[in-house]
């Protein structure tokens, strides 16, 4: 059950029953939906941008405990980013969890986004964790789009 | 034949199980519990012997050679389709076709019997329960052909409004496609009276059958249907291969529906002729295999009294439904008082794919998403449901694993 305990840990488990950034936004200048088909997650991210930094991001959406607490954990690390360094820690979240659960990964960068270091145990789960950094992503790039994690990577 | 007041033989699971090489591993340290059999079943042995046996000794193309093994494996072939004919019970072997799948089959009758036929305005006639495989060809149709789609609503329990499927078979419904049982709810429905009401009005009925066949009796002929599909790797058989059973006179009026060898009698450039029935609608090399191991499978359910199997499979059913329903924070999704043994369920604010998780865990395999039917997740306002189903091998024992694990679950997200 070890590994059970590496994806569902405290934070995730707190994060999913208390999101942090759980709403929607009216002044939003960029927002995009994620979906996954195959089991149905769905998660709108707002985005208000000022002066070229996140000013303010938030997230309204159904899923999994991962997904919620990915977005909701995204949510929390992204405030003030500018967009490179949004960009920045979009790769390196994805480097984590979408490498082998043995591999030598440098959490220290990530912070608190380190829990979902336990995602790569659990591969059918990695598109719940990334999804809303997608719609993250797909928001920053153009205005009002819907990003499944079906369609061609990126 | 026993008569229907006799209790049906009961089956010797250990013994089944035994035949099932897949059952007997390990999975994250625990004893593997397979409740994913509406997604696909397991094989028996007898079905994986006959697929080595027909790649190490009867392997050749059908319908083409004059050497011997072509006729092992013509044989072969063709004694699959005429096992299919007996366990269902058509009249001929001619209205047996051997299709890739039951998808296979309902693209089938859409392209060949639908589209030539209707005109704009025409109607097809769907439930809210069906699969996306008995959806979509229909809406592919109603693009090409300007018919409309018609849909037959269902109650909270998930049983079809029978009063609204009156209602909704009018002067243009020219098809009426039904499910036999729900792959979400494992709703039973009541396709005899269906189709009774249909033929009053002279419209024809197909019937996906995909769910029903592993799990109860079917006689196409008894149901009087007009069309019935249904895969292979549901019922114990291997993937890529199925069968559409549909009335001869229906078939022969059809075009076809793929071109290619086989189903011609003669081509030149100014006309070419098709082949008779079924060899009309089966183009091309088959998954020659994929039949002969259908036709094993068909062979070992042949070997049980399908009343016996659908009871076994009702009592785990009904184990499994009183003990989730014990467990707090549970709705069971799908209450239809006749069902097959599909179990879908919802835990207050925990997700389906999150209970899939920790139910792997524990070894136990079950589905969890949209089961390829979106429009029964709306109707019922869930993103998902967590989906066990059973089959021939499941036991009572393994049920009570999936519900401690269930429960697990509730412990873990309090």
């Amino acid at each position: 059950m070890s590994e059970l305990r590496d994806l569902y840990q405290e934070v995730i488990l707190d994060h999913h029953k208390r999101p942090r950034n759980f709403r929607a936004m009216e002044d939003a200048t960029r927002q995009a939906q994620g979906h996954n088909p195959l089991c149905g997650d769905r998660v709108t991210i707002f985005v208000r941008m000022a002066g070229g930094k996140v000013e303010d991001v938030s997230f309204q959406g159904s899923g999994c405990a991962i997904s919620k607490a990915s977005a909701s954990l995204m949510t929390d690390a992204l405030k003030g980013a500018t967009v490179a360094e949004v960009d920045a820690l979009f790769e390196q979240f994805q480097a984590m969890v979408t490498s082998a659960p043995d591999a030598d990964v440098d959490l220290d960068s990530l912070g608190k986004l380190a829990v979902f270091a336990g995602v790569r145990e659990f591969p059918s789960r990695v598109k719940c964790a990334s999804l809303a950094w997608h719609a993250l992503r797909a928001a920053l790039k153009s205005d009002e789009v819907i990003v499944s994690t079906e369609s061609a990577a990126d | 034949m026993s008569s229907t007041a006799q209790a049906p033989p009961s089956l010797d699971i250990s013994r089944i199980r035994e035949e099932f090489p897949i059952l007997h591993q390990q999975v994250h340290g625990k004893p593997l519990v397979y409740l994913d059999n509406a997604n696909t079943s397991q094989k028996p042995r007898l079905v994986l012997d006959a697929l080595k046996k027909y790649y190490e000794f009867e392997n050749a193309n059908i319908h083409r050679a004059t050497h011997v093994l072509s006729e092992r494996s013509t044989q072969a072939y063709e004694g699959a389709r005429e096992r299919v004919r007996k366990f269902v019970n058509a009249r001929e072997s001619a209205e047996i076709i051997l299709t890739t799948g039951c998808t296979d089959g309902l693209n089938l009758v859409a392209q060949s019997y639908a589209r030539p036929r209707l005109k704009p305005g025409d109607e097809i006639l769907v439930s809210w329960m069906e699969h996306h495989s008995n959806i979509v060809p229909w809406q592919l149709v109603c693009e090409q052909t300007g018919a409309v789609l018609k849909v037959v609503p269902i109650t909270d329990s998930g049983e079809l409004m029978l009063d609204e499927f009156d209602r909704l078979l009018g002067d243009r419904t020219k098809i009426v496609a039904i499910v036999h049982v729900s792959n979400a709810l494992g709703t039973i429905n009541p396709i005899e009276t269906i189709i009774a009401k249909a033929h009053a009005r002279g419209v024809p009925v197909l019937v996906d059958g995909a769910q029903a066949v592993p799990h109860l009796p079917v006689d196409v002929q008894a149901l009087d249907c007009d069309f019935y599909a249904f895969s292979s790797h549901k019922m114990y058989g291997p993937t890529g291969s199925g069968a559409l059973y549909g009335k001869r006179a229906l078939l022969d009026a059809m075009p076809p529906y793929r071109g290619g060898g086989d189903m011609i009698s003669s081509v030149t450039f100014e006309k070419t002729t098709y082949n008779t029935l079924p060899y009309k609608f089966e183009a091309g090399t088959p998954n020659i295999a994929g039949v002969v191991g259908f036709g094993a499978a068909v062979e070992y359910l042949g070997g049980f009294d399908m009343r016996a199997i659908a009871a076994h499979e009702h009592d785990l059913l009904e184990h499994a439904t009183r003990g989730i329903s014990e467990i707090p924070g549970v709705t069971v999704v799908g209450t239809a008082p006749k069902k097959a043994g599909v179990l879908s369920f919802i835990m207050d604010d925990i997700h389906p794919h999150d209970i899939g998780t920790v139910l792997d865990r524990d070894g136990v395999a079950i589905r969890t998403g949209q089961h390829c039917a979106q429009p029964i997740m709306d109707r019922f306002g869930v993103p998902a449901t967590a989906r066990a189903s059973f089959a021939i091998y499941n036991t009572h024992d393994e049920i009570d694993t999936f519900l401690r694990a269930v429960r697990r679950v509730r412990e873990m997200f309090a």
